[in-house]
């Protein structure tokens, strides 16, 4: 095993965007006690549409302003096509639902625009390195562990210092009570989905720095990473499941840039088995507090 | 003849095939304390639900001075001026005593900080700490004060006292007369039912979904009566 800045900081930025995934699923699953299994087809749609802008070698800012668009309009109708009608039913008719909404989307994206994919390369010069104290690290590890934690403290002063963010904790914790006190459950449950929406375009943006093509299936192994590491750090509350998407986005990239080639093929594989390991010692995840039960919902 | 602040009509509340409430009407006026007493399952807790929204009525109105409030959202009762202390307190633990006030003023944007500070200075005192923290009390307590942060025309109060040590139970009902000299309307559902007719200007004993007999103040020590509605 070999082990360098480099890896390090790749470490640091596969953690930053994944961390970014697990709070625009917990998010969601606070004010609405759903996974989002779709989630994942979000940021393959915001990569689609930065190659998109791409292929006709529009500016960068506009393909980025495209990539926030169509996944924010994508955000909003899931949640009134999906989301609103839905939200009476138990949480099994919900998953389910959103495994056809993810699969739909899958199913245009191969439709609209082939298997062989699109390239997204507007931001390819963010694979340069920096030289940082002597030490040459990418450009894209800095820019996405920067870009994580700037969202994730905008997402703390939201959440911590405005109305909106306190009706939204409240709705996390007893939805029924919080509507009781004059809490819209739609503007809360609007909320969270268009927040929920923006961090995916934000992965989007970054994560075709580090991977052009775009497929299909772009992000979707990713997606059921970061469901593992939200379950691995307890789904519960958002701090911890942000934690647990950071873990997981972490030791990925710091085994898969570490392990020779031939070894961390079987990195997914062994991290699934950690994640198991780690829930057979703690069921109610890695970073809830020592006595908290494992989430009875979803 | 002035328009009661809340009116029941005819209220029916079915669960399923269980008819929990059977077209009960009662009036409450403001500054009046109304009871609703009644043995476990007696529909007084659906009734309250049934006014709050949680609950579709099956039939009858619910009317906040005149208009009906049927067909509304919780949240929409609320922001319409009824406010419900619920069962069991359902106050934040994990959020501060501050942020579960303003919690309370999210339907309507007029806070009324100092006469609830007034009112219960426990609250006060704590507003910075958990509210998980806070004794079954203080928490009763804060769940009133949580309510009453939005001036409420009406206040609910399901259970106020449910678990509380006798002390706490003086100064819940001590706070309510309070309340009610300050012009709230308030419909208490209570177990301790001589607390409450004592309590009360009027009080229905309601037993299988329906209105049995009403009592006056003068009534809490009629202990026969009290059991003879009981048992109807």
């Amino acid at each position: 095993m070999t082990v360098d800045w480099q890896t390090i900081a790749d470490a640091f930025g596969l953690g930053g965007m994944y961390a970014l995934m697990a709070v625009g699923i917990g998010l969601v699953f606070g004010v609405l006690r759903l996974v989002n299994f779709a989630y994942g087809q979000l940021v393959m749609a915001g990569a689609y549409s930065l190659a998109f802008a791409y292929e006709r070698g529009w500016p960068v800012w506009v393909g980025i302003l495209l990539c926030f668009a169509v996944v924010i309009v994508l955000s909003v109708a899931m949640d009134w096509v999906v989301f609103r009608p839905l939200r009476t039913q138990t949480p099994a008719v919900m998953l389910v639902a959103t495994f056809a909404v993810a699969f739909l989307l899958q199913s245009i994206a191969l439709l609209w625009f082939g298997s062989l994919g699109k390239i997204a390369a507007s931001l390819s010069s963010l694979n340069q390195p920096w030289t940082v104290g002597g030490v040459d690290i990418r450009k894209i590890s800095i820019v996405a562990t920067v870009v994580a934690a700037g969202c994730l403290l905008a997402l703390v002063l939201l959440l911590g210092r405005t109305n909106v963010g306190l009706h939204m904790r409240a709705a996390a914790l007893d939805f029924r009570t919080a509507r009781l006190l004059g809490v819209r459950a739609n503007r809360v449950i609007g909320t969270a989905v268009l927040l929920s929406g923006l961090l995916a375009a934000t992965v989007a943006v970054l994560m075709t720095v580090q991977t052009p093509l775009v497929t299909p299936d772009f992000a979707l192994r990713d997606t059921i990473l970061v469901l593992a590491g939200v379950v691995l750090g307890g789904m519960n509350r958002l701090i911890s499941a942000t934690l647990g998407g950071f873990a997981i986005g972490f030791a990925s990239g710091f085994l898969g840039g570490a392990l020779p080639t031939n070894q961390s093929q079987y990195l997914p594989s062994f991290l699934f088995a950690a994640v198991i390991l780690v829930l057979l010692i703690r069921p109610g995840g890695l970073f809830t507090r020592f006595g908290q039960q494992a989430a009875e919902r979803v | 003849m002035t328009t009661p602040a809340l009116e029941l009509d005819e209220l029916e509340v079915r669960h399923g095939a269980v008819q929990a409430v059977r077209g009960i009407s009662l009036t409450v006026d403001r500054g009046e304390i109304v009871g609703l007493i009644g043995p476990n399952g007696a529909g007084k807790s659906s009734t309250l639900h049934a006014v709050m929204g949680l609950v579709p009525p099956g039939g009858g109105d619910v009317r906040l001075h005149g208009n009906s409030v049927v067909g509304r959202s919780p949240e929409d009762v609320a922001r319409s001026g009824i406010a419900l202390v619920p069962e069991g307190r359902r106050i934040f633990a994990e959020l501060t005593v501050d942020e579960n006030l303003r919690l309370g003023s999210a339907g309507r944007r007029f806070g009324d900080l100092d006469s609830v500070y007034e009112l219960f200075p426990v609250v006060r005192d704590f507003r910075k700490r958990h509210a998980g923290a806070l004794s079954g009390g203080q928490q009763q307590q804060l769940a009133i004060a949580r309510a009453l942060i939005a001036r409420p025309e009406v206040l609910l109060l399901d259970e106020p006292s449910l678990g509380l040590a006798p002390q706490m139970v003086d100064a819940v009902f001590e706070a309510l007369a309070q309340i009610r000299d300050s012009g709230i309307a308030i419909l208490l559902v209570e177990q301790r039912a001589q607390r409450t007719v004592a309590l009360a200007d009027r009080s229905h004993v309601l037993a299988n979904g329906r209105l049995r007999l009403t009592l006056g103040p003068d009534a809490a020590n009629d202990t026969e009566t009290l059991v003879s509605a009981y048992l109807s």
